[in-house]
């Protein structure tokens, strides 16, 4: 951890969706941290104006870099800014990695149980892709409640994790708009039951997104049967 | 060091005075929590003291009612950036509930249903610096927001305001609860950006 801040430089955007971009930050010096922390950034305006935000690490990208993947609050103050603005080669500082409940490491095992909801998705696909670095063979598995098609972060890589390593699974829920032949609807108690490890299996449980579906999701999954104590959460707002 | 970065003109011209370093004002009530929200139903509820050596002071939810209540109007700082001004609470003051608490320790260790806990000094929980509320803006507080109680510290960051409070332990010595042995603060003072280890 570290507490000084760190200035970064952007090494590398790409658009994750049309409101949703990853971005690559690289370090003079080594980085490192686990899967589900977060970062700090600090903007600094001209006048010297700072505005401090916390962001979920998507990736670490050792030695010297990791990667954040923002999406761009309607009446954000910071978001918009690092969604559209932010260019290659602009600095910004960096404070942490922090954070040690909301974290997997591949030697915490498993079955590994991940919820997310919308941009909740960001910490979750940190522990699927430290999962694939390990080659864990801790089961996993990923449910993921989004919009529409047009909303999913890092479709590709997702969609071969779900056809190549044998040890995960991938459902994808649509709440507005869904491809040819998928239900859409309200993600409902019973789909929740359906795309998870049963209680008796002891998962652990990583649920990620807004307050209401956190609410709603943690709360379904107790009353499944699950142990309390076995289920994190972190909901995105503010 | 504080280097500008390009581009970013940022919104609020000026600062509040009332907002400490790397936070920000927002009108909405972000939720955070670690787990699952508790659901302790008023019937079920004790609050409870534990003064050492099997001194234990209790009061049910009708006790706690009939305890003279204060209506609190202030600020409050979450460690993760945001800040809400003027938030309104209805509760009991804990020098009332400290009042017959005869205790030589300095620390205490405060306990939530679902087992969360997080420790304060003693003198930062006495001499009107802190309650335990059980309304919110009028209204009964909801269990996502730590319904049917919870503490109100607000001089420290938000995550020493208990959601859910059980009770408060007194300790000899200071120990960490849940989040401060998770990366964050012993103390927790947002005017220092006492945040992290």
């Amino acid at each position: 951890m570290r507490r000084t801040w760190q200035a970064a430089e952007v090494s590398a955007a790409r658009p994750e969706t049309a409101t949703a971009r990853t971005l690559r930050l690289r370090f003079p010096d080594a980085v490192s941290g686990v899967a589900g922390q977060h970062v700090d950034l600090r903007l600094t305006a001209e006048d010297g104006y700072q505005a401090v935000r916390s962001y979920s690490v998507a990736a670490w990208v050792p030695p010297h870099e990791l990667e954040l993947t923002v999406e761009e609050l309607d009446d954000g103050e910071v978001s918009p800014y690092l969604v559209t603005e932010l260019s290659v080669g602009d600095r910004l500082e960096v404070r942490g990695p922090v954070g040690g409940w909301f974290t997997w490491t591949p030697d915490l095992g498993g079955p590994l149980q991940l919820i997310a909801g919308g941009s909740g998705i960001v910490p979750l696909m940190a522990m699927l892709r430290s999962h694939a670095e390990a080659r864990s063979v801790v089961p996993a598995r990923l449910l993921y409640s989004v919009r529409d098609p047009g909303s999913v972060f890092y479709r590709g890589e997702l969609t071969v994790l779900g056809q190549e390593d044998t040890q995960v699974t991938i459902d994808v829920a649509y709440t507005r708009a869904a491809p040819d032949g998928r239900p859409v609807g309200r993600l409902t108690r019973d789909a929740v039951t359906a795309a998870c490890f049963p209680p008796e299996d002891h998962p652990a449980i990583y649920i990620c997104g807004s307050t209401g579906f956190v609410e709603s999701v943690a709360s379904w999954l107790v009353e499944d049967g699950h142990d309390a104590g076995r289920i994190r959460t972190e909901r995105y707002g503010g | 060091m504080a280097i500008p970065t390009s581009g970013f003109a940022g919104r609020r011209r000026t600062r509040d005075v009332n907002l400490p370093p790397g936070q920000y004002a927002t009108d909405s009530f972000p939720v955070m929590s670690a787990g699952p929200t508790p659901r302790v139903l008023r019937a079920d509820w004790t609050f409870q003291i534990a003064a050492g050596q099997g001194r234990t002071h209790q009061w049910t939810w009708e006790q706690l009612q009939a305890l003279p209540q204060e209506d609190v109007t202030t600020d409050i700082h979450c460690v993760t950036h945001w800040s809400k001004f003027g938030t309104a609470w209805r509760g009991v003051s804990l020098d009332t509930l400290f009042e017959d608490v005869e205790s030589g320790s300095d620390h205490t260790m405060v306990h939530s249903y679902g087992g969360y806990t997080t420790n304060i000094p003693l003198g930062d929980l006495l001499d009107g610096k802190a309650w335990l509320v059980h309304e919110f803006d009028g209204e009964p507080l909801a269990a996502a927001h730590g319904g049917p109680a919870r503490l109100l510290v607000p001089h420290l960051y938000l995550w020493k305001s208990a959601k859910w409070v059980s009770g408060i332990r007194l300790m000899d010595q200071d120990l960490p609860g849940f989040w401060e042995t998770n990366g964050y603060a012993m103390y927790g003072d947002p005017w220092r950006e006492d945040r992290y280890w």
